[in-house]
């Protein structure tokens, strides 16, 4: 049963749901973000259009910093931003920051607790056509293994938009996980966001399985748990918006409930989300799980759906592999 | 009046008023230098491991920044008037922890504690652990980035401090610090002036061996910096061009600053073996002993 305390979108299981891509949500909440706190700032590495930077620098341009397509020095500069009493956000796709910048991220930022947003954008295979040099499957491993940081990956572009403007209102550093495709705009103003607590979607009165989301794959969760629940099978859906710091007590409580956890990521199966809550849940509540994501393969040109179907996170794939997975147990 | 370091003849105030430095001033910097390296010295044998070569061959610029050149205030690190220096070459930080302590940061006795579990003084500088310490640096290329979002921001804020940056000559190998070259250029961060030990040496041999850096003149200069080269162990000659840089407000500055490298101690000068390694406690006491035995005065056969 949906979680009513959620407030989604009426249409929820329509196809006419509206779609946006999450970068939309960077976008129009970091102009806010800039109404907000006029210490706030951007930079970007030659991709103000594509990031969305560019609805910051058209609000604020005296804000906005083009640095090039040179992503080790947008992020060491925005240390120094940091020690000059600013709030900056760095935007350039995850491939590259992350990807290219991990050292400076790592020293000048994680270590150094500069109060800097790290933006990736374009993170997924959903990129789609660029092919599996832009399709960052690794960042959330590589930002969350840092101390200090915290990791937010939104679920879609009304979440976006909230991280955002939470993200510049905490202090210290943190990553956020943007993507370039459209999904499905499935929460609303209404849906309660805050760093670190997990939003149920789901909650069927005798779950079996927890399925445990982040970012868009949580709206293919929702569908594959409403697809169980007339195949008679009770599951609980969570969507896990921060990696880190994780939502313990919810993790532990779905894990409690139902025996069995299944984990869903647009991201390399080892070392990212699911390997978060798997090194919670053996530490806490040891129970089988299956972490779905992307089985140590880069990605591939395609079109975003046709690479997801390919690489096994459509909602069927979550239905198929729960019923699998309880079938076994 | 905010005295923000003081030596004799030398009191800054809190207006910074630029006393250019008479031969007393200087007679009394190169004295405090020597004693810097000396404790540079002791430093490194208690540690048993760190860098000596860029550390003692640093010291006089030091001395000049933290007793002369730099605004700002042992007793309130975080002065929102303060210059600052930022060490993007952080494995020479014994010089810096070394300066700091004689200028008033913290008791020069916990110098000893380099490298050692549970010390402020990590074996590469962490902000976080010593107040004073500007940034976090090891991995070199970054400092310049760091030194260049200061003065983008100061700028915003209307902010005139000037922002000290310290660089390795090897460290130009790191693309990234031609990123930050690139990007001070183009916003005439007229505010840093970059000083770059030009010792020519680096861990796996001479500079010009391991990857040829020059002319760094002429690619400074094609990036749109005004470039300053002097004798990095000339103190009044330093300070000039300290004056000078500050007079360059169409660009950023940089003070090539050629120095030998393990300066002060002739056993190890032009050796890049001694890069990374520490003296033995043998080799200190030799070593101690010719830097005291300089009569006040560091050798200065290079000027």
């Amino acid at each position: 049963m949906l979680n009513k305390n959620a407030h989604l979108v009426e249409n929820l299981f329509d196809s006419n749901i509206t779609k946006k891509p999450t970068r939309d949500g960077f976008g129009s909440g970091v102009v806010e973000a800039g109404r907000a706190n006029s210490n706030v700032v951007v930079l970007c590495a030659d991709l103000s259009e594509s990031t969305r930077a560019q609805w910051f620098e058209k609000e604020f341009p005296e804000r906005f910093v083009e640095v090039g397509i040179a992503e080790q020095n947008m992020a060491a500069l925005a240390a120094g931003f940091f020690a000059a009493g600013k709030v900056p956000f760095i935007a350039s796709y995850a491939a590259f920051n992350p990807g290219r910048n991990y050292e400076q991220i790592r020293t000048t930022i994680a270590l150094n607790e500069s109060n800097v947003k790290v933006c990736g954008m374009h993170a997924g295979v959903s990129v789609g056509p660029d092919g599996a040099t832009h399709q960052m499957l690794e960042d959330l491993g590589l930002m969350r293994m840092l101390p200090h940081m915290t990791v937010i990956n939104p679920a879609d572009a009304i979440e976006a938009h909230k991280a955002v403007i939470a993200a510049a209102a905490m202090t210290g550093p943190v990553y956020l996980r943007f993507a370039r495709s459209a999904s499905p705009v499935f929460t609303t103003d209404e849906t309660p966001f805050e760093i670190g607590k997990a939003l149920t979607l789901w909650e069927s009165e005798k779950p079996q399985v927890a399925i445990l989301a982040t970012g868009p794959m949580s709206y293919r969760a929702v569908t594959a748990a409403s697809a169980l629940e007339s195949e008679g099978i009770g599951s609980i859906v969570l969507n896990i918006h921060t990696i880190k710091p994780l939502d313990n007590k919810a993790v532990i409580e779905a894990a409690r409930r139902t025996g069995n956890v299944i984990t869903v990521e647009e991201h390399q199966a080892a070392g990212g989300f699911g390997s978060a809550i798997a090194e919670l849940l053996v530490r806490e509540y040891p129970v089988p799980m299956r972490i779905m994501g992307i089985q140590d393969v880069f990605g591939q040109s395609g079109e975003p759906d046709e690479l997801l179907e390919y690489y096994g996170l459509g909602a069927p794939h979550i239905k198929d592999v729960a019923r699998a997975f309880l079938e076994k147990h | 009046m905010h005295n923000v370091a003081t030596l004799r003849g030398i009191i800054l105030s809190k207006n910074h008023i630029y006393m250019h430095p008479t031969d007393q001033d200087i007679i009394v910097l190169e004295k405090k230098a020597e004693e810097i390296r000396e404790t540079i010295i002791e430093m490194l044998v208690a540690a048993g491991s760190g860098h000596t070569a860029g550390s003692l061959d640093m010291a006089d610029i030091f001395t000049a920044l933290y007793f002369h050149i730099l605004k700002h205030d042992p007793n309130n690190p975080e002065w929102e008037e303060r210059d600052r220096l930022i060490l993007s070459n952080g494995h020479i930080v014994p010089v810096r922890y070394a300066t700091m302590a004689h200028a008033g940061y913290f008791p020069v006795k916990e110098c000893l504690t380099l490298r050692k579990f549970g010390s402020r003084l990590q074996g590469h500088p962490e902000r976080l652990r010593l107040p004073g310490l500007e940034n976090t640096s090891g991995p070199l290329g970054e400092g310049l980035s760091q030194a260049a979002g200061i003065a983008y921001a100061n700028i915003m804020d209307g902010k005139k401090n000037r922002i000290f940056v310290c660089m390795g000559d090897g460290e130009q190998d790191e693309g990234n610090v031609w990123e930050a070259v690139m990007f001070a250029g183009k916003y005439a961060l007229s505010s840093i002036t970059a000083i770059i030990d030009r010792n020519n040496i680096q861990i796996d041999g001479m500079t010009e061996d391991i990857m040829p850096l020059e002319s760094l003149r002429a690619k400074y200069e094609a990036f749109n910096w005004h470039v300053i080269e002097v004798n990095g162990h000339d103190i009044a000659e330093f300070i000039m061009a300290t004056e000078e840089a500050r007079a360059i407000y169409e660009k950023p500055v940089l003070i090539l600053a050629h120095t030998i490298a393990g300066k002060g101690i002739p056993e190890i000068e032009f050796d890049y073996h001694w890069h990374g390694k520490p003296p033995t406690k043998d080799e200190a006491r030799h070593f101690l002993k010719e830097l005291r035995s300089a009569n006040g005065r560091v050798p200065n056969e290079y000027a």
